[in-house]
């Protein structure tokens, strides 16, 4: 590769999503270094997710909304200033002037600055209280001042958003997040009118309203009251004023070209930088994409088309001939937890259509097709209440739908799927324009062969995800069809998947493993098949995991019920429900601890782990511990392994529920549940998360009316939070839906998936799980409930269990010829009071080494 | 098995050591014979057949290899390591599957059953291992 003297310069001015995808774009085409790439961002942080702005509300970490590759930064390439505006630019001598009064030279500019959020000239907008949502300062700024307001005046909240469409629902969403009573003002007759017609806005309105937003359509505000410089009131062209402590403005935006104008660019009549369709303006060296350009006569205020102009700019700064095709102004939402699709041309603005409408008041469900006069090809349509349908649907626009168009409008599940005849030119996933044809190229010739990969590799599915089903589909026909078998076998020994195979013992009930290897595998299995068919038993409650055959299935850690460490010594780890432990309990850790010189740890789960325990001592420890009333904390097992609390509202000053009582009543009821991988739980006893709920499997958050459920979050290498899933449930519902979703987990996840995973994966995603763990969609949440109260009532301490049986016992041997002599291969070294084991050199070395635990035990 | 009839005159040197029962071992399980000072982990399959490999698990250094899961590739008894998962042939110690490091193999050990009762006798040469179908050949 030959990198030329010093690279051209070309200036970003604008940090949000359109700028990165360029950044993004332009280094990983420009292999040769022809560019280096300065970006300068008003807002104080790197790029992030805009369009997921509102779910900085069930979160808290602006971090959240990070976008992927954060890497980037790290180019030598890549400049990014943040904090620092454009504030002039001299076309003339090819700079840009800045915030923090620097000038820096570009051989190419390109304007990214997006948009305002509009604010109409209404009297009192500038009062205390009245926000505008478009940045993560304004969404905090809001989120601030209502939680402040709330501790002043002791009340609830009520606030106002003025405008119904997409950010007013987005932003009405966020107040009700923040539990304040709001009412959506619309000027139009009816909610998203520029995405839905009267139909759809209607269905809307009453999905909305069932949530406890009020909605006042055909409504002008003409006027905000204040009280000592705070907002306090609306008033209205016509109709009685409203009551209010916060207003939201979403009344649309308005580009940002003042940078443009004054440097004497054309501007659009509406605003915005005029471009020609490879995105340049007049002036060969300046660009502009995303919300700020004016392409085709007008702004475009989604971010698939800016993607695709951020694309076109990139190719063309390296001598490429890209042009615009024209935006997909088709989108899929959901607002306040209500789907809404809108795609093609959906107001039948063509000539000649037919509608095909499906309105289901009751269900809360409106969906309309717009079909050629004919009836054959799909024009567009809108989708509310249930937008199932709009991934397979929106690549149809243009194309014949083939039989019946009301077929596609069935419920979830019931439609046909249209991936496998796919033409390769229709786009799939409009956020990154991938056409089908790109997906089933990079399972093709790129060799991809999971999900994961062709997202990596087309980009496809990373952003909104709404197309995420249908690439999946593809994907798997691809493979199929490329004669790459999709293989589900578990091993060379099962042809099943994991989850077949655990149908397959469930409804057999079977409960050896030679007999379900004799019936559905071969050989006498493997390290793999082997553990998996022994969580799988013990999953369904059969017994002792070291019964008899049993205990040939499991790893050392379950045979010998303790964690393996790395010097071949073993750790022990008793339950401490939640956390909480008494000072005699403590103390009995201690002496068992000093009496057999084991290392002592607390862990990430609040409890305590006593390392360094030889296999013939396990016995030994366990009887101390037992007696003492301590029973195994699983810390070995793919299964339950702790309910981590915060102290919550018995000592706590925030508090709202009592979380360390709910930790505890969790953990004894999931104790021993056997599953793909290990589960972790939290509880929070209020929204300040001081459990760190959403990094678990399952997080749970205490609020005001009850409890917020989180699931598929983790920590380890891949960390992620966990998104919700139910909202102020109570006690009673909140066990049964945890109940179900960890049930419906162990019965269906692949080995080793841990929920976060099982939950991207799975059909339909979290709505789909939603959906059969609350509103039972698959006819299983009463078997489901069963096999819970199975598992709750069939629990024993294995530990116990293990002491009163010596054949259970026998494997703790040492040696099968000298069972109690202590394995001389096991050396340690004093670290700070404590036993660890010593390294390569301390063992050559010879001086440092204690000998292994032998110390007498007390009786 | 071939294994015990066509060994059985070594039985007769003096490094040969009686160390258990078969029905001191779990079937489908391993355990650990301390033989003149060494560790050896014992296996007893599903057919019986006694196997004896070093217990000292070459990529970790700890001796476990007792502890690991008994199974099968193709027709062969395997053994993986507790610790990080390599997959050995009980019958030579060779590694099968290495999990992406270097392949490192297990000392076996011959082994003699007489009257119930399992004998270690000393390792076998690398190449001379004690497949069934080499001992018939006349190579064992
Ligand atoms: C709450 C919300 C929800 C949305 N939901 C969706 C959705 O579901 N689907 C969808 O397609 N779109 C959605 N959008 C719209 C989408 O976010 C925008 O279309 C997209 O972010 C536009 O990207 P952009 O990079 O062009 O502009 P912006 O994201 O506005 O970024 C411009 C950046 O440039 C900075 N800037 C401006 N002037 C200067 C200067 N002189 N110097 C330095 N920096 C400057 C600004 O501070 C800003 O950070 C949503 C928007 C919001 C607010
Ligand atoms: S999460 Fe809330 S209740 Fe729990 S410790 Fe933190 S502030 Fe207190
Ligand atoms: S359509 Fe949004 S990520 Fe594919």
């Amino acid at each position: 590769m030959v990198q030329p003297p010093s690279p051209r310069e070309l200036v970003v001015v604008g940090g949000g999503m359109v700028a990165r995808r360029l950044v993004d774009a332009l280094r990983s085409r420009d292999t040769a270094g022809e560019w280096a790439v300065t970006l300068l961002c008003e807002e104080p942080r790197a790029p992030y997710d805009r369009v997921a702005l509102t779910s900085y509300f069930t979160g808290r970490d602006p971090d959240d909304l990070a976008l992927g590759g954060q890497e980037i930064w790290d180019d030598p390439l890549v400049t990014l200033r943040r904090g620092v505006a454009a504030t002039a630019i001299d076309r003339e001598a090819r700079t840009i002037a800045t915030s923090d009064g620097r000038t820096l030279p570009y051989d190419s500019l390109v304007l990214a600055t997006g948009s305002y959020a509009a604010v109409p000239p209404v009297p009192g907008r500038d009062l205390r209280g009245a926000f505008v949502y478009r940045t993560i300062d304004d969404v905090a700024a809001l989120r601030a001042y209502v939680e402040n307001l709330r501790d002043e005046v002791g009340r609830p909240l009520r606030g106002a958003v003025v405008g119904g469409g997409l950010l007013g629902l987005e932003a009405a969403g966020a107040l009700t997040a923040l539990q304040v009573e709001t009412t959506v003002v619309e000027f139009a007759s009816r909610l998203m009118p520029l995405q839905v017609d009267d139909g759809g806005g209607e269905a809307l309105r009453r999905l909305i309203e069932a949530l406890g937003v009020k909605v006042r359509t055909s409504t002008a505000t003409s006027k905000i009251v204040g009280l000592l410089g705070r907002v306090s009131k609306m008033e209205f062209a016509d109709g009685p004023g409203l009551d209010v402590d916060v207003v939201v403005f979403a009344v649309g935006v308005r580009p940002r070209d003042e940078l443009a104008r004054e440097a004497g660019l054309e501007v659009g009549e509406r605003g915005g930088v005029v471009v020609d369709d490879s995105c340049a303006t007049a002036d060969p060296a300046v660009w502009a994409v995303g919300e700020v350009a004016c392409i085709g006569g007008r702004t475009l205020g989604l971010v698939a088309p800016g993607y695709t102009m951020a694309e076109i700019v990139a190719d063309r700064l390296l001598g490429g001939e890209g042009t615009f095709p024209g935006a997909d102004l088709s989108t899929k939402l959901k607002l306040l937890g209500v789907d809404v699709a809108s795609f093609g041309d959906a107001f039948a603005a063509e000539a000649g259509g037919l509608e095909v409408v499906i309105s289901d008041p009751v269900a809360g469900v409106y969906k309309k097709l717009v079909m050629s006069d004919d009836a054959r090809t799909l024009r567009g349509g809108i989708l509310v209440g249930d937008a199932s349908a709009y991934a397979a649907l929106r690549p149809m626009v243009g194309r014949e739908l083939g039989g019946d168009p009301a077929a596609y409008l069935l419920p979830e599940g019931a439609a046909p799927a249209a991936a496998g005849d796919l033409p390769d030119d229709a786009a799939v996933c409009s956020c990154n324009n991938v056409t089908a044809g790109a997906i089933r190229c990079s399972v093709t010739d790129a060799g991809c062969t999971d999900l994961a990969g062709v997202k990596a590799c087309t980009r496809a599915g990373t952003s909104c995800g709404s197309c995420l089903p249908l690439v999946k589909r593809l994907v798997t026909t691809e493979l199929e069809r490329s004669g790459v078998e999709v293989s589900n076998a578990l091993c060379e020994h099962f042809e099943l998947s994991r989850a077949q195979l655990f149908d397959v013992v469930r409804v057999q009930g079977l409960t050896t493993f030679s007999e379900i290897i004799g019936r559905h595998g071969n050989g006498r299995g493997c390290d793999i098949c082997k553990p998996v068919i022994g969580s799988i038993l013990a999953s369904l409650g059969t017994g002792h995991i070291l019964e008899g055959e049993r205990a040939t299935l499991q790893d050392t850690n379950d045979h010998v019920m303790a964690n393996l460490q790395k010097d071949g010594s073993y750790s022990v780890v008793p339950r401490i429900p939640g956390g909480e432990i008494t000072p005699e309990r403590l103390i009995v850790i201690g002496e068992v601890a000093k009496d057999f010189g084991l290392y002592t740890k607390i862990t990430g789960g609040q409890r305590i782990d006593l390392f360094g325990a030889r296999i013939e001592q396990l016995p030994k420890i366990w009887k101390r511990l037992v007696d003492a009333g301590f029973e195994s904390g699983h810390a070995y097992g793919k299964s339950l392994r702790t309910v981590k609390s915060c102290v919550g509202s018995t000592w706590c000053r925030y508090g709202v529920q009592d979380s360390v009582g709910l930790a505890i009543a969790l953990e004894l009821r999931y104790r021993g549940l056997r599953s793909p991988h290990k589960i972790k739980l939290g509880v929070s006893g209020c929204a300040r998360e001081c459990a760190e709920a959403r990094g678990k499997d399952v997080g749970v958050i205490a609020t005001d009316n009850g409890w917020n459920l989180y699931v598929g979050g983790n920590g380890g290498f891949t960390p992620r939070h966990a998104e919700l899933l139910a909202e102020d449930l109570d006690t009673e519902m909140l066990v049964r839906t945890i109940d179900r979703f960890l049930m419906y987990y162990v019965r269906t996840a692949d080995r080793l998936q841990r929920t976060a995973v099982w939950v991207e994966d799975h059909e339909g995603g979290l709505d789909a799980i939603r959906d059969v763990v609350l509103e039972d969609s698959l006819g299983i949440g009463a078997d489901l409930d069963e096999a819970m109260a199975g598992h709750v009532e069939g629990y024993e301490d294995e530990w116990a269990a293990a002491l009163n049986d010596p054949e259970k016992l026998r494997r703790f041997g040492s040696f099968v010829n000298a069972p109690d002599q202590p394995d001389d291969s096991l050396a340690y070294v004093n670290e700070r009071g404590q036993a660890r084991p010593a390294t390569e050199s301390e063992r050559a070395g010879g001086s440092l080494l204690i000998a292994g635990t032998t110390l007498e035990v007390r009786r | 098995m071939t294994t015990e009839t066509s060994l059985s005159p070594l039985a007769l040197e003096p490094s040969w050591l009686p160390v258990c029962t078969v029905e001191d071992l779990p079937r489908e399980r391993g355990a650990c014979a301390l033989v003149h000072g060494s560790q050896v982990a014992l296996f007893r399959t599903f057919d019986d057949t006694v196997y004896a490999v070093q217990q000292l698990d070459p990529y970790s250094g700890a001796h476990v290899m007792s502890r690991g899961i008994v199974g099968t590739r193709g027709g062969t008894p395997t053994v993986a390591s507790p610790m990080y998962k390599q997959v050995f042939d009980l019958r030579t110690g060779q590694c099968l599957d290495p999990v992406g490091k270097d392949p490192r193999h297990l000392l076996a050990y011959a082994v003699h059953v007489a009257d119930d009762v399992v004998s270690v006798g000393p390792p076998v040469e690398p190449g001379q291992a004690l497949l069934p179908d080499a001992v018939e050949r006349g190579t064992g």
